[in-house]
């Protein structure tokens, strides 16, 4: 099979750059030409098999790079492969062997019954018949679309419409399947579903998985390994662990005492916030709250705790604020 | 062999799509009967004080009604295909997904386009058209051959009207709302098309330029051919010449448009 190159990159990305040219309007019949840089240099590959994580705020540049992989967008620079093919130029050809699902949008016929988009999606990827019924049968198993079929798309429910449109991405037995904020609105079960069948597609199929998200969560279930990227460039590259320690991040202990105390002592945690009897106490998050919580319980008349990730949002404003801050001590 | 069929296919759900609205159907087969009647007693106070207008004699003007009743949602004179939906997508960058597909963009919604007008042919063409003959005396052909005919040229009517549609949906890649550009486009095709009075009535040059512009091809094309008026391979010859024309810079403007998806939908 043609594809990964020699050194098993299954998607490749060499300086990768994306310019926009945004032209705005500054007054009558004038206007302004600005050269945005949505993508900024980006390299990284991907192996097959690979689940990854791709992550930051948005207008970061995550949908543009998505575009470039999909064919849609020309890179402005650069050398971008996705299983040994160049995407602009050959997006028809690999299109048969990428899915693609954007949360927020639908490829799933809206005024028709599901199925029909799937009888679509059987002649438009020319799937075999037999191998077309038998992946329709697992994803409907999995996916619990039995008894949906033949609603009609607009009577769906965000969590249905959502696995029906993961479906329809995976029907032609996709290499790699790019989703783009595949949970965003969904209730908590409707998440566990999703995220449960990506694990057993990636797991039993082998099928690479570039995943973006605003839920840390996703990425904590999914990815062992994820990419961070800002105003169009990369910011970290690696298990996520590694993001907390390199972004600093904390968690924070809330701990609910008997009666209303002075601030506690517990290095390495410290209060950042006292109410009444509750306390607030940040620790790095690369640590483990245990013995923590074992020194609040035996030294305070403690009644009650909860633990409170740090979200991606926080991590990475953090982490831009470091580099932003090591830059300016490089220059002085 | 692979293309036709996901083309026939995406025909296919474009006939069920409006075959799902029953109700909306049953009102617009109402509204042209109702639209239909109104227009012929006009006509007849038209042919009545200016007998032989255009070259018809009384039931040929009336049949030429009900041939634009009839023909009037197929052709799209009045907008209400695809090109909505399209501009929609567009906007909210829903176009994305259509361009990443293993498929043709401009096939794809010519393929949908045909299916519905099918379905708006067998429900909004067949009733008022009946409606109408049983209502008024009409000079309806008796050859299979002429109603064949007939048939021919709406399908490249249609061909035509997406043609032109097509150019129109895309400019909202520059303009983001269309709905100007496409209310403009439906005036001009409800005169042009001879939807509102046949081309053969507007005299002189005025006549000559509406006969030879594109929206002939909508209406007075396949009347010309169902009332006799005309040879079939020479309407065909100018609506294929039309349809070829813009398609073709359909093609072109869509090439130029998808460089643009950038910008749209983040």
């Amino acid at each position: 099979m043609d594809g990964a190159s020699v050194d098993g990159g299954f998607i490749e990305l060499e300086r990768v750059e994306k310019v926009f040219d945004v032209r705005r309007r500054t007054g009558f019949l004038k206007s302004e030409r600005r050269r945005v840089r949505a993508v900024d240099s980006i390299s990284f590959t991907v192996a097959r098999g690979e689940m990854v994580g791709y992550i930051g705020p948005n207008g970061a540049g995550k949908s543009t790079t998505i575009k470039m992989l999909t064919g849609i967008l020309t890179p402005s620079g650069g050398r971008l492969r996705v299983a040994g093919i160049d995407p602009s130029r050959e997006r028809t050809r690999l299109a048969r062997r990428i899915g693609v699902v954007f949360g927020q949008r639908t490829t799933l016929w809206w005024d028709l019954p599901l199925i029909d988009s799937y009888r679509l999606m059987h002649r438009m990827y020319r799937i075999p018949d037999l191998r077309y019924r038998q992946n329709l049968d697992r994803c409907v198993e999995l996916l619990e679309l039995r008894g949906l079929l033949d609603v009609p798309v607009r009577q769906l429910s965000l969590g249905q419409r959502m696995r029906g449109d993961i479906a329809a991405a995976l029907l032609h037995d996709p290499e790699v399947l790019y989703l783009d904020e595949p949970t965003i609105g969904l209730d908590v079960i409707s998440k566990a579903k999703v995220r449960d069948f990506l694990r057993e597609l990636n797991a039993e199929r082998g099928t690479t998985v570039l995943l973006t998200t605003h839920d840390l969560q996703d990425i904590e279930q999914l990815c062992s390994r994820v990419m961070v990227i800002d105003h169009g460039r990369l910011m970290y590259d690696g298990p996520l662990a590694g993001l907390h320690e390199v972004g600093d991040s904390e968690r924070t202990l809330v701990v609910d005492l008997e009666r209303e105390l002075p601030p506690i002592e517990v290095p390495p945690a410290r209060v950042v916030r006292v109410e009444g009897s509750r306390q607030w106490l940040a620790f790095p998050a690369s640590e483990s709250a245990a013995p923590l919580v074992a020194r609040v319980a035996a030294e305070y008349p403690l009644v009650d705790l909860s633990v409170r990730e740090p979200d991606i949002e926080a991590v990475i404003a953090k982490m831009y604020a470091g580099q932003a801050g090591q830059a300016e001590r490089a220059v002085s | 062999m692979g293309t036709g069929r996901l083309y026939a296919a995406v025909a296919a759900g474009g006939f069920r799509r409006y075959a799902t609205y029953r109700t909306a159907t049953a009102a617009g087969v109402f509204t042209n009967t109702v639209f239909g009647v109104i227009l012929a007693y006009t006509y007849l106070a038209l042919w009545h004080e200016r007998p032989h207008l255009g070259g018809y004699d009384q039931a040929q003007a009336l049949t030429y009604v009900w041939i634009g009743q009839a023909l009037l949602v197929v052709v799209s004179v009045m907008g209400g295909g695809f090109e909505d939906e399209l501009m929609e997508r567009i906007r909210t960058g829903d176009i994305a997904i259509d361009l990443y597909r293993p498929a043709d963009l401009q096939l794809w919604w010519l393929a949908g386009d045909l299916g519905r007008a099918l379905f708006q042919l067998l429900a909004r063409g067949v009733i008022p058209m009946a409606a109408g003959a049983l209502l008024f005396p009409l000079a309806l052909p008796t050859r299979p051959g002429t109603w064949l005919a007939f048939l021919v040229a709406v399908v490249l009517g249609t061909v035509v009207s997406f043609a032109i549609r097509f150019l129109i949906a895309l400019t909202a890649f520059w303009l983001m709302d269309g709905a100007g550009v496409a209310q403009v486009s439906w005036i001009t095709a409800t005169f042009c098309s001879g939807m509102l009075l046949p081309l053969n009535v507007f005299p002189g040059v005025l006549g000559e330029i509406v006969r030879a512009l594109p929206w002939a091809s909508l209406i007075q094309a396949p009347a010309d051919i169902l009332l006799g008026a005309a040879d079939p391979l020479t309407v065909y010859a100018r609506q294929l010449l039309w349809a070829a024309a813009l398609l073709t810079a359909g093609r072109l403007l869509q090439s130029a448009a998808t460089r643009r998806v950038v910008v749209v939908g983040g």
